[in-house]
């Protein structure tokens, strides 16, 4: 059995730790631009996040098809959230009710992924976006609903013209994508709600 | 009595915490996410079978049971009061399913589950509100079919609803919806407020608390983030006005407050109440004396309870207000059935 086969353990209190993460994703994505921590102390597959495992354990399961870049999806990570999540690891990106893709890969593009429709928006791609950081990087500001005036965010490791995604992305309001980025324990949600202004 | 075995006095069945199951649980907070990344969009969901009927909160009891843990503090009210049926029953079912910490307190509480009011204390960050909604769709009385409502949704084709707030004014000079005014949501979707008074619907405006609505039996949810524009539906020259009275409440002399109508003999005799329990209680113990604060303890309408010294020692009585012995009372009243109670208030504008 090589490494890559080892399934690592998902979570050691199921009922709590989801529990507690959900409450971290809702906060940020009904507050966009807030970081909020998740606190479960799991072992994440090589390739994700602890955040980003912590919030596909708590969200995805059989309903949910996951997309994930080829390379997490044929390693560990792909073992790991089929035997947890019991989800689908689809290759169509628009098929994916959760993605998980790299900040700084060029490829797949935001628009690549499901956007709903109009009579049921909520049938939009949760995509989890990976970054180098969530602060430090190149600052842009937020506002809309969530966001008493204005919120700043800066995370690193964003490819180019990541905002101007997020922005084509929210014109399609009320459709569109929904964009939490996630660094170690950390994430920010940037729902299609979320209007981007510009860098600062 | 072999064949009838009770269970012992402690003994609790074997739920899953909070009731539900992990699966569900999760199907739900998929459906919370969507809801909150479009502000007034009705999330349909999967709503489960509780054990209590539908239309007796099964929404907001499957919202809070997906949110809940044990950090969260929980209040339950019921049109404002927290003494009644629905509040009392819905606040032990958490108490036995999920453990949960209970208070009446609106400023203690993270989670405040809510049928048809919005607490007069102002919401805090952090707070989050669950509303139990019997109707969440606000066209549904101008067009019965979903599948015309939710093209109406799609396109913001909202000209009917506007055409119906116009007919009453039109018919009647003013608009007669008093509870459950919709609202406009980020300037994009109309809502349901669920059948709060319209008096509480400028306090969902920018409110810097979360707000989620369950409809159970209509298998809808939908979310106000915080800081988000409601906007009540009006007209330029009629604009939104909400609920006024002409006395302020008869046992805490609260001005700003909605008022419950509670007829006290079969003689014409009432009195205006303060509709949240908790509110008229804590102006109470503050030492604030309506006018009928001792007509209502004499004929038994106000039970006196146990005081808080602590509070009642430092607390002010003004002179020309009657004061009953006993510093603290609570009101015995019947949770009202459908809508909130209007009759005796006057429009005033806001």
């Amino acid at each position: 059995m090589t490494a890559q086969d080892m399934i690592s353990p998902g979570f050691s209190d199921p009922v709590f730790q989801s529990q507690a993460a959900f409450r971290a994703l809702l906060a940020a994505l009904s507050e966009p631009g807030t970081g909020q921590r998740v606190a479960a102390e799991i072992a994440p597959p090589e390739g994700l996040a602890s955040a980003t495992a912590t919030a596909l354990l708590t969200l995805a399961d059989y309903e949910t098809p996951v997309w994930l870049p080829a390379a997490l999806r044929d390693g560990a990570a792909g073992a790991w959230l089929r035997f947890h999540c019991g989800a689908t690891l689809v290759d169509d990106p628009a098929e994916a009710a959760f993605a998980v893709i790299d900040g700084a890969a060029d490829a797949p593009k935001l628009s690549a992924f499901n956007p709903g429709t109009d009579q049921f928006p909520d049938r939009s791609t949760t995509v989890i976006v990976q970054v180098a950081g969530l602060e430090g990087g190149a600052a842009f500001t937020l506002s809309g609903p969530g966001v008493p005036g204005n919120r700043r965010i800066a995370p690193q490791g964003l490819r180019p013209g990541f905002t101007a995604e997020l922005r084509e992305n929210g014109a399609l309001y009320p459709l569109g994508v929904d964009v939490v980025l996630t660094h170690g324990d950390g994430l920010i949600g940037l729902p299609r709600s979320t209007r981007i202004g510009e860098a600062r | 009595m072999t064949l009838h075995q009770m269970p012992a006095e402690d003994a609790k069945p074997a739920y899953n915490y909070a009731y539900l199951d992990e699966q569900t649980k999760r199907m739900i907070r998929r459906a919370l996410l969507k809801a909150v990344a479009v502000p007034g969009y009705q999330v349909p969901f999967g709503s489960r079978e509780m054990p209590l009927a539908r239309g007796w909160g099964t929404g907001g009891i499957q919202i809070t049971a997906a949110i809940i843990g044990p950090a969260d503090t929980l209040k339950v009210i019921d049109q404002g009061a927290d003494d009644t049926t629905n509040a009392v029953s819905i606040r032990k079912f958490f108490e036995r399913t999920a453990n949960a910490r209970t208070s009446e307190a609106t400023e203690e509480a993270t989670i405040i589950q809510t049928r048809h009011r919005i607490p007069e204390a102002p919401l805090k960050p952090g707070q989050v509100m669950v509303y139990q909604v019997p109707m969440p769709e606000p066209l549904r009385r101008l067009e019965p079919r979903e599948a015309e409502t939710r093209k109406m949704h799609a396109w913001a084709e909202y000209g009917l609803m506007q055409v119906k707030l116009y007919e009453d004014i039109a018919r009647y000079g003013e608009i007669t919806k008093t509870y459950d005014y919709p609202v406009l949501v980020n300037d994009r979707y109309v809502m349901a407020p669920s059948p709060i008074p319209k008096f509480d619907n400028p306090k969902m405006h920018m409110s810097p608390s979360l707000q989620l609505f369950g409809a159970g039996r209509e298998k809808r949810i939908y979310a106000l983030p915080p800081y988000t524009s409601v906007k009540s539906l009006d007209f330029e020259d009629h604009p939104f006005r909400i609920q006024s009275w002409s006395q302020p409440c008869g046992l805490c002399g609260a001005a700003d407050s909605y008022l419950d109508e509670v007829v006290i003999d079969d003689r014409g005799g009432r009195m205006f109440v303060c509709s949240d329990s908790h509110y008229c209680e804590t102006r109470r113990a503050q030492g604030h004396r309506g006018t009928m604060l001792g007509d209502a303890a004499a004929s038994g309408l106000v039970q006196p309870s146990s005081p808080h010294p602590e509070e009642a020692a430092g607390a002010a009585v003004s002179k020309d207000d009657p004061v009953v012995s006993g510093a603290s009372t609570s009101i015995l009243r019947d949770a009202p059935d459908g809508a909130p109670q209007d009759e005796g208030s006057r429009e005033q504008r806001m």
